[in-house]
């Protein structure tokens, strides 16, 4: 590294304290000023949705070919709140990868502790949902902080690698079913006994869904509050320039730890409301292919984006469920082999969306949503087409070419 | 002392499986910095392929068992290659990219293959001297696994021999330690890459045909499932290098054979155990070069 | 800005700017090398010498036109760059170390090109002697003579070197600037040099860079003399430099 680039990095790097300090300041203007005026229409398509979609049990709309059903029906409700609950997770993995740059592949682990924990918590403890859930999100910590350190001492693929092997371990845990605690293959049952009625059963979809949706909406302010405090900060410096941030006296490590942990502890979360809203946990939640639906989710959604993880989650959950009824429809069972095939497995073709994205669309669902709004805005700026936005620029990798 | 003969050769036939896939991983990831999810695709398909063209030759004699080990390597071979060139290629430099296509890939064609050949396991047939067992030292050894260490260890030899004898092979190990460099001396490294996905799925393929003997069955997710292992394989011997591969996939298959037997089945565990104590000791492998 | 036109440039670099992670490393380079002898590339440390190469070979982000012979080589790959005939002998060498020394030569044969084994043997002897073994195992001297010979084997148009006796011996830095002066007959060179005497000794032609741009051309004693420029653009006062 020559002089030139350690001058360049200096300023690089004041520039990153200028901002961090800058996020750290109170809103401009304060209370009650413009400023709050100003980020007000911010806030309204947010809450607006938020609103609408704490309504739709109570309203009798219908989606057709989106939706299997109008809002108030159960498998709609059902569906939707798998989205939400896929969403938050999917918010996590943005947290890992999206703002850390940590590419990780054994981010189930993490879910499926969540879901299998609470379950065997109540049963075994005998524990009531919330302190058992509260007693699952520390166990979830520490396991997140002692795997995320040992993780942690190597970075881009390795790290991949190595979270896919811990979690793999729980994979293979669950299955054996050790002291008759998991279910193996079948699964783990939803103690109902030491939940409350109103979120046990069928009938009660509604709950389950104004549940996940409150899981959704917290798994987002968290995720966002992380992402804005100083550690979410730095851990976007790690990821440009892990160099830079030693350079300012700081310990990438620990700040990368705090964000695995964090997003860890958020997948958990949403693990425990995976549990109650399908009434049981299966080993398939602590699968690699779990976490590569997380993975495909926020590559959908466009990489670095909350909003964009919560869209990604959504197209993902409705499209797969959307892709297994059409596969049993008469319209693909009418064709010929070599189209009936792969339109009828839901998982070809929802992969080679993902390849075509990852080719042909890096920015993903958010970068079409910018595109399509600078379309319209007067504004009308150009989307960046830098390689800023794009997956692989967000990740720090061990390059081991000069 | 018969049982840990057996635990110690049939340990060093799964360990011949897990390099034949966890070779090309290595290869690839050195040369190209790609971690390959779509390799155990690679598997199924020649384990898929080869178990068709056994049948319709006589599964059971030794031409039709040959020629399925050959359309295994072909199968791995073809659709390695054609990975490389439609889709990797064309994200040159962006590992997370390519690596982002290759998990895709593997979705798409693990669903693929669902479609194809089902999803329940389909069980190939042999040669009948395969299923018989030899006895070494009072342990009866499953033939299998005598054909899996042979093959494995043909494999290796030829991919050393290809690297240290010709050009494209010192192409490969330069780029290995400096892929810029080679480059800047005005080689198209892209051929080079394509060739390296060639030789990893080939191994991949003669993997897949000897793993469905070996386990005794094919499912769409059994290469996807060997990955797994391959990719541990890959870390503790040290990214890129071929030996390093070699090293840690019988000490790996080893372990977890004799950690299943004596340690009340807990082999998948003692590998993982294995695998963070080599990351906290040495980050980059048994065999890999210091970061 | 001072200029002094150099007659038949083989290689032409206009407006030249290159980027590494996102960050600008050069902002604005127009250098010419001349058809023949050493062009000396100068300026402190850290102001984009070793990335103005780079950027030149493509190896990393660039804008700008570069003209190699009258065609332009600035958007072609790496590969192509030096097949047209461009030496690279980079920084820290490079050598790989894994590879023997004669495979390390083999590598960088070139199709088409005549290998000019003879001068390279003529040169560094020594590498004749180690042929079999592992360029990792070498002494610095002797990793930059395999980097040298590697780029001296083929007929290039022009070469560029990048700090040659950067951490060596005196008695090496003496024995690398031979081989230099000897490539010079033979090929034009670009060097990226810190030891003054040795750019003195061999270049003809300076160019001299500040903050990621070219500041000053013009023949290379003429600068060197100038202490006031040198003590400005290089922060070292001429009259002071040490004799090798």
């Amino acid at each position: 590294m020559t002089a030139m680039n350690t001058r360049g990095t200096e300023q690089v790097v004041q520039d990153k304290v200028a901002a961090m300090r800058h996020a750290a300041r109170p809103p401009e203007g304060g209370p009650g000023a413009s400023g709050l005026r100003s980020r007000l229409p911010g806030l309204v398509v947010p809450v607006g949705l938020v609103v609408l979609l704490a309504c739709l049990p109570l309203l009798d709309l219908s989606l057709p070919g989106v939706l299997p059903g109008a809002t108030y029906t159960p498998g709609t409700l059902h569906l939707l709140a798998l989205a939400m609950v896929m969403a938050g997770a999917a918010l996590s993995y943005h947290l890992l990868f999206g703002v850390a740059g940590l590419l990780s592949f054994g981010h189930a682990l993490y879910f499926g502790l969540g879901a299998y924990g609470l379950g065997i918590v109540m049963e075994g403890l005998g524990l009531g949902l919330v302190p058992a859930a509260v007693l699952v999100l520390v166990v979830g910590l520490v396991m997140a902080t002692l795997l995320g350190a040992v993780s942690l001492q190597v970075t881009g693929i390795p790290f991949a690698m190595v979270t896919l092997a811990f979690a793999q371990a729980g994979f293979v845990l669950v299955r054996k079913n050790p002291g008759k605690l998991t279910g193996g293959e079948e699964g783990l049952r939803l103690p109902t006994d030491y939940v409350p009625d109103w979120l046990v059963g069928v009938a009660d979809t509604r709950n389950l869904y104004w549940v996940a949706l409150a899981a959704l909406v917290l798994a987002f302010a968290v995720v966002t509050w992380v992402q804005r405090s100083r550690a979410g900060h730095v851990a976007e410096a790690v990821r440009e320039n892990e160099l830079r941030v030693q350079v300012l006296g700081m310990r990438p490590f620990l700040v990368k730890l705090a964000i695995f942990v964090a997003a860890s502890v958020i997948a958990s979360g949403m693990g425990m409301v995976h549990l109650l809203l399908n009434s049981g946990a299966v080993p398939h939640t602590l699968s690699a292919e779990f976490t590569i639906s997380l993975l495909l989710m926020v590559v959908l959604g466009g990489v670095g984006s909350r909003w964009g993880a919560v869209a990604g989650a959504f197209v993902y959950v409705v499209l797969s469920q959307r892709l297994a009824v059409l596969a049993q429809s008469s319209a693909i069972d009418d064709l010929p082999a070599v189209l009936r095939i792969p339109l009828s497995e839901p998982m070809f073709i929802l992969g080679t969306i993902f390849i075509l994205v990852v080719m042909f669309l890096p920015g993903g669902l958010a970068a079409l949503g910018l595109r399509v709004r600078a379309l319209f805005s007067r504004r009308a700026a150009a989307p960046p087409e830098d390689r800023s936005g794009t997956p692989g620029a967000l990740v720090q990798e061990d390059d081991q070419q000069r | 002392m018969s049982t840990v003969i057996l635990l110690a050769v049939t340990g060093v036939g799964l360990g011949a499986i897990y390099f034949l896939v966890a070779c090309g991983l290595s290869l690839i990831y050195g040369l190209m910095g790609v971690l390959n999810f779509a390799h155990g695709v690679f598997l199924s398909l020649g384990a898929f392929l080869g178990l068709e063209v056994a049948q319709l030759l006589g599964a059971s004699t030794w031409t039709g068992f040959a020629v399925s080990l050959l359309v295994g390597a072909l199968a791995g071979a073809v659709f390695a290659a054609a990975t490389e060139r439609i889709l990797v290629q064309r994200l040159y430099n962006r590992h997370i990219e390519q690596v982002l296509v290759t998990v895709g890939l593997g979705l798409a064609a693990v669903a693929l293959f669902d479609g194809i050949w089902g999803t329940d396991p389909r069980f190939p047939r042999g040669p009948s001297w395969l299923g018989e067992t030899t006895g070494v030292a009072g342990a009866s050894i499953p033939n299998v696994v005598f054909i899996a260490i042979v093959s494995a260890a043909a494999v290796l030899a030829s991919i050393v021999l290809f690297l240290k004898h010709t050009r494209y092979g010192m192409i490969i190990r330069a780029g290995v330690e400096n892929r810029s460099m080679v480059t800047a001396l005005g080689i198209d490294v892209r051929t080079a890459f394509t060739l390296v996905f060639t030789i990893g799925g080939a191994a991949a393929g003669i993997g897949g045909v000897l793993a469905s003997h070996h386990f005794g069955y094919v499912s769409p997710m059994l290469g996807q499932t060997l990955l797994i292992f391959a990719f541990i394989v890959t870390v503790i011997g040290g990214l890129g290098s071929l030996i390093g591969a070699a090293v840690a996939s019988v000490l790996v298959a080893l372990l977890q054979q004799f950690a299943n037997f004596y340690l009340w089945g807990t082999g998948d565990f003692a590998v993982v155990v294995l695998l963070a104590l080599v990351l906290l000791t040495r980050p980059s492998g048994l065999m890999g070069r210091k970061a | 800005m001072t200029r002094a036109p150099v007659p038949d440039a083989v290689l032409t670099v206009r407006g030249l700017a290159a980027h590494v992670a996102g960050q600008q490393v050069v902002e604005h380079v127009d250098l010419e090398v001349a058809a023949n002898g050493v062009t000396a590339l100068l300026g402190r440390n850290g102001v984009g010498k070793t990335s103005t190469i780079k950027a030149v070979m493509g190896l990393i982000d660039r804008a700008g036109t570069i003209e190699l012979d009258g065609q332009d080589i600035g958007t072609l790959p790496t590969h192509r760059v030096a097949q047209l005939g461009v030496g690279y002998v980079p920084e820290d060498r490079e050598v790989f170390s894994a590879l023997s020394v004669s495979e390390n030569l083999r590598i960088a044969e070139r199709r088409g090109h005549q290998h000019r084994y003879d001068l390279v043997y003529d040169l560094f002897p020594e590498l004749r002697q180690r042929a079999g073994q592992a360029a990792g195992t070498l002494s610095g001297g002797q990793q930059q003579m395999v980097s040298l010979a590697r780029a001296l084997l083929n007929d290039n148009r022009v070469l560029l070197v990048d700090e040659p006796t950067k951490g060596l011996a005196p008695r090496l830095v003496h024995e690398v600037g031979r081989a230099l002066a000897r490539a010079a007959e033979v090929v034009p060179v670009l060097l990226v040099e810190q030891n003054l005497q040795v750019v003195r000794d061999l270049a003809h032609h300076a160019v001299v860079l500040t903050g990621g741009r070219s500041v000053h051309h013009g023949p290379a004693a003429e600068f060197l003399d100038d202490p006031d420029l040198t003590q400005r653009l290089l922060g070292v006062s001429t009259g002071s430099e040490r004799a090798v």
